[in-house]
């Protein structure tokens, strides 16, 4: 068993495009909306995402053998929650500023459905290694598309990106002015619809037949 | 051995096993890191009470160290504007706003600071915003009627909305804004554009499309300041058992002690009243 077989690459590779999560499974909107105002919050969310996932999807796949079939929802709930909550006391204690900006948005982790889904979906029938690689590409599946948008969302709502003003003085001074919808979440979702049309076109294959 | 994996026996042990561990395991890590995370929110209430006094960028190692040097005293003042006795400056700083609105008996913390030999006087205030507590700080000059500085501070407001009342460029509005006009407590109003408070009193813009949060400013300024009046009315050089009224009549008595203490009876039941009040938003306000 190599620790890099054609499946495993796909567990890691694929969740990136092809079957990237928000993109093309459209799991996990509604932390996508939230988060992706400012671009930090944004990038910690994503990496939050990352360790969460990867470490429930180890310790379920670990575990699956065990696992009553009747509550195992449960089972990947308790899992999911307890990670979550290690994930916010880890952050308080040693990263306070940045758990002060997530604040409830790190709970929302356990909402996530791209997290149950790979729970279901993978690691309940897939080995720890495997399913590893599975978590943190999925995570990084959502953590690009939370960045893109997040930074479209700061650059034309705040003329700033991590906080730093970028759009300089004179194009304010010759009348640009920044769009406060782009901060509203109807244009996260806009924003999101416009990444995936640009997706579409360029992987025919995902393109539903309209039939 | 096979062992059924669908039994009732086995689910119940398995959920029940899986629970032990996973409560241990929280609450030991919950133990571990306590200490830890208890110095980063001490610390954290330092940055903006000091951030109230324009005092700010301060790396967690600093922080202690400026807050000794900046903030001399700290103590509780009674609904009569008196300073408590044997209240020492962590018996303040230990005040939880949260808990401290929802009690029958409000304790009004005062933080004293000097800045450039002048003192000033920080209070905390705290309030309700869109999603969730807004609160902050907001230090008074020794005069007792304007602001040197206010420092504002949000659980989970909209970022680029209502979460701006915690950037500098709305803060610093309201510095040398006065609360009080011809010696009568009016806080501070938050306005759209174009709009000005009924009552004369100074004001500052709102944030647009931050409607309901800029309005909780509002209103936890004037309910979290207001019964401060008596002490900030001392500080003004006026007597400390204010009531506009009393105040007057007292004046006519010239020195004479007694008088003033007749007039002023009534006056601690009425500031008694008043301190239930913040941190609920207005009821009116909330039907608009």
């Amino acid at each position: 068993m190599a620790l890099f077989s054609k499946r495993n690459k796909e567990a890691f590779f694929n969740p990136l495009s092809k079957d990237n999560p928000v993109l093309v499974q459209i799991l996990g909107i509604c932390s996508t909306l939230a988060v992706t105002a400012k671009l930090e919050p944004a990038i910690v969310m994503g990496i939050s995402v990352i360790c969460v996932l990867a470490l429930s999807n180890v310790i379920i796949s670990l575990i699956r053998k065990t696992i009553p079939t009747t509550i195992r929802i449960i089972v990947q709930l308790v899992v999911v929650a307890a990670l979550v909550i290690i994930v916010q006391q880890v952050l308080v204690a040693y990263s306070y500023d940045v758990s002060k900006q997530l604040s409830v948005f790190i709970g929302l982790i356990i909402t996530n459905c791209i997290l149950m889904g790979r729970l279901e979906a993978f690691a309940l029938n897939n080995g720890p290694w495997a399913s590893f690689l599975d978590g943190i590409g999925n995570g990084l599946g959502y953590t690009i598309i939370l960045v893109i948008v997040a930074f479209f969302r700061e650059l034309l709502g705040s003329g700033t990106l991590l906080g730093f003003q970028v759009i300089p003085q004179w194009c304010y001074d010759h009348g640009y002015m920044n769009n406060g919808l782009m901060i509203l979440p109807p244009m996260a979702l806009i924003t999101v619809a416009c990444i995936i049309w640009v997706h579409r076109s360029r992987n025919k294959d995902l393109q539903e037949s309209s039939n | 051995m096979a062992i059924n994996k669908n039994s009732n026996i086995y689910q119940i042990v398995y959920a029940a096993v899986m629970v032990v561990i996973v409560g241990a395991l929280l609450a030991g890590i919950y133990m571990a890191l306590k200490p830890q995370q208890d110095l980063n929110k001490a610390n954290d209430k330092r940055k903006q009470i000091l951030s109230a006094i324009h005092v700010q960028g301060l790396s967690d190692a600093e922080v202690e160290g400026t807050f000794k040097k900046y903030i001399t005293e700290g103590f509780m003042v009674d609904e009569q504007g008196n300073k408590v006795e044997g209240q020492s400056l962590d018996a303040a700083f230990d005040v939880d706003m949260k808990k401290n609105l929802k009690s029958d008996k409000r304790q009004l913390p005062v933080f004293v600071a000097e800045v450039d030999g002048e003192k000033k006087y920080i209070v905390p205030v705290y309030g309700a915003g869109l999603w969730g507590p807004i609160w902050g700080y907001v230090a008074v000059n020794n005069d007792g009627e304007s602001i040197y500085g206010a420092y504002f501070s949000h659980e989970g407001e909209t970022p680029g909305l209502g979460a701006e009342i915690e950037k500098p460029e709305f803060q610093k509005q309201f510095n040398e804004k006065k609360i009080y006009m011809d010696g009568e407590f009016k806080s501070i109003g938050v306005m759209k554009a174009g709009q000005k408070p009924t009552n004369g009193a100074e004001y500052v813009n709102a944030i647009s499309g931050g409607t309901i949060t800029s309005r909780g400013v509002q209103t936890m300024l004037e309910d979290c300041l207001k019964p401060y009046d008596p002490f900030f009315v001392k500080l003004q050089g006026g007597n400390g058992d204010k009531a506009d009224t009393c105040h007057a009549k007292a004046d006519d008595c010239d020195k004479n002690d007694d008088c003033d203490k007749k007039k002023c009876d009534n006056q601690p039941d009425k500031a008694k009243a008043e301190p239930a009040a913040c941190g609920m938003p207005d009821p009116e306000a909330a039907n608009n």
